[in-house]
């Protein structure tokens, strides 16, 4: 930090609520241990994660798909140094993998040793709740 | 008028005023890019720009920083192309080594291989050397129209001869590939056609290594090298002075430090004392052949990418 002289200001929290109205069904879908994805019903193209509108041919019109979740690991990171609102987590990994139907994920992997993460390894998709009552997804190995 | 474009903010200043003065709008504008980033400690700092990133989807779900994001691309590049931390880590010696000459950089220390990889972890497969710093600071490039050079007598201008700006998607897992930039490959190309330049002309340029990765992507995404041969460049010290192509030789955001709004700035600050081969101590001088110089700056992890090549 700045060794130039400073005032302390005040402590600032913030938090607020997210809109979801155009992915309701995924977030619902995490509680039903579902994983949904959107595809274009006029170009076909598929998104993890959904999205409401194709950015492939301008289209509005899309369809919730459920994926399998299942998928090979891309890439991986575990994070160390953490933003404060994670700093009550132990280190994570974040990883991404390409899904059976095409898409890509990025989730954090978890249920395996640092040592035997390898890309290329087979993983699924699957959703959480935690501790704290968050709905969310994470990668486990397959 | 204000512009922000995350890391690239610098650089939208000056293609903001670049388009006034070549539309005729104004004769004369001034560019400057300043960051003040040292009153918070680093988890709050790595809060406030992993939300500048897809928010929803990768930090508000998953906690996903900035050093995490360019390791993502650090895994899959060592992994496709046999790159090692050993090869990122030259980089990170490099700039240091380019930072200890440079009277105005935040880090004026030479470091090893060996610091760099015993350094501890932020985001594995970085640590904290092969990171570009927390840091304060600002420049400013004066824009002027042909008229008002030579109504000014300004004696050695250094002209922007082509300038660019692409985008990538917000969330990372709409991409094809984590080997490269894709917003930096259609900007570059854009700005050598504009600028009527080739790779081979470019006598120096500045590339945005916030961290060691991102300078071997670089590399790449700009045709210095092809794909999958940046880290081979490094190796064979190809980017040093007296290298083909000389990179960061000011210290890059590596070591010379990284105040995010004034980065982009800062990089035609250096290109133009390099093409007026003013630069001081003289050893930190690039040999001019053509007296083209490229600033590439990145925005996010290429969610924006702006490229700069001035002549003189």
């Amino acid at each position: 930090m700045s060794q130039l002289p400073t005032i302390r200001s005040r402590k600032l929290e913030i938090e607020y609520n997210i809109p979801i109205s155009k992915t309701k069904k995924f977030w619902d879908g995490l509680r039903e241990g579902k994983i949904y994805g959107t595809r274009c019903k006029k170009c076909s193209k598929l998104y993890f994660p959904p999205v409401a509108d194709c950015g492939e041919c301008y289209s509005s019109e899309m369809d919730w798909v459920e994926l399998s979740g299942e998928g090979e690991l891309i890439t991986f990171t575990h994070i160390v140094v953490r933003p404060t609102s994670f700093l009550n987590e132990q280190p994570y990994t974040i990883a991404i993998a390409e899904l059976r139907e095409g898409v890509k994920a990025l989730a954090w992997l978890t249920g395996v040793k640092r040592k035997d993460i390898k890309i290329g390894m087979k993983v699924k998709l699957a959703p959480k709740i935690t501790g704290d009552g968050r709905v969310t997804y994470e990668f486990k190995p397959l | 008028m204000r512009v922000e474009a995350a890391c690239a903010t610098g650089s939208a200043a000056i293609f903001s005023a670049y388009t006034a003065v070549s539309s005729g709008y104004v004769d004369l504008a001034l560019a400057i890019g300043v960051e003040k980033m040292r009153e918070v400690d680093t988890s709050t700092a790595i809060e406030l720009m992993g939300r500048a990133g897809s928010y929803l989807w990768e930090f508000e779900n998953f906690g996903l920083t900035f050093p995490g994001y360019y390791a993502l691309y650090a895994t899959a590049y060592m992994n496709r192309y046999g790159a090692t931390e050993e090869d990122l880590a030259l980089v990170a010696v490099k700039n240091h080594r380019y930072g200890a000459m440079n009277p105005l950089a935040q880090f004026q220390k030479e470091i090893t291989v060996e610091d760099v990889l015993s350094s501890h972890v932020i985001a594995w497969p970085l640590k904290l050397y092969d990171c570009s710093p927390i840091t304060d600071g600002s420049a400013a490039v004066v824009l002027a129209s042909e008229d008002k050079v030579k109504e000014l007598k300004i004696d050695t201008p250094v002209w922007i001869g082509g300038i660019a700006s692409s985008s990538g998607t917000g969330t990372l897992s709409y991409r094809n590939d984590f080997i490269g930039l894709d917003a930096a490959v259609k900007a570059s190309r854009i700005a050598y056609k504009m600028a009527g330049v080739e790779v081979k002309d470019v006598d120096v340029a500045e590339v945005h290594d916030c961290f060691t990765i991102a300078e071997l992507l670089a590399y790449e995404d700009l045709g210095f090298c092809s794909r999958g041969e940046g880290y081979k460049m490094v190796r064979e010290g190809q980017t040093e002075i007296g290298g083909e192509k000389p990179v960061n030789i000011d210290g890059g955001l590596k070591a010379k430090g990284h105040p995010i709004g004034a980065t982009g700035v800062s990089m035609i600050v250096e290109l133009t004392k390099q093409l007026r081969e003013e630069v001081k101590p003289r050893s930190r001088q690039a040999p001019m052949k053509n007296y083209v110089g490229l600033a590439h700056n990145i925005g996010g992890t290429g969610h924006y990418a702006f490229i700069t090549i001035l002549k003189r």
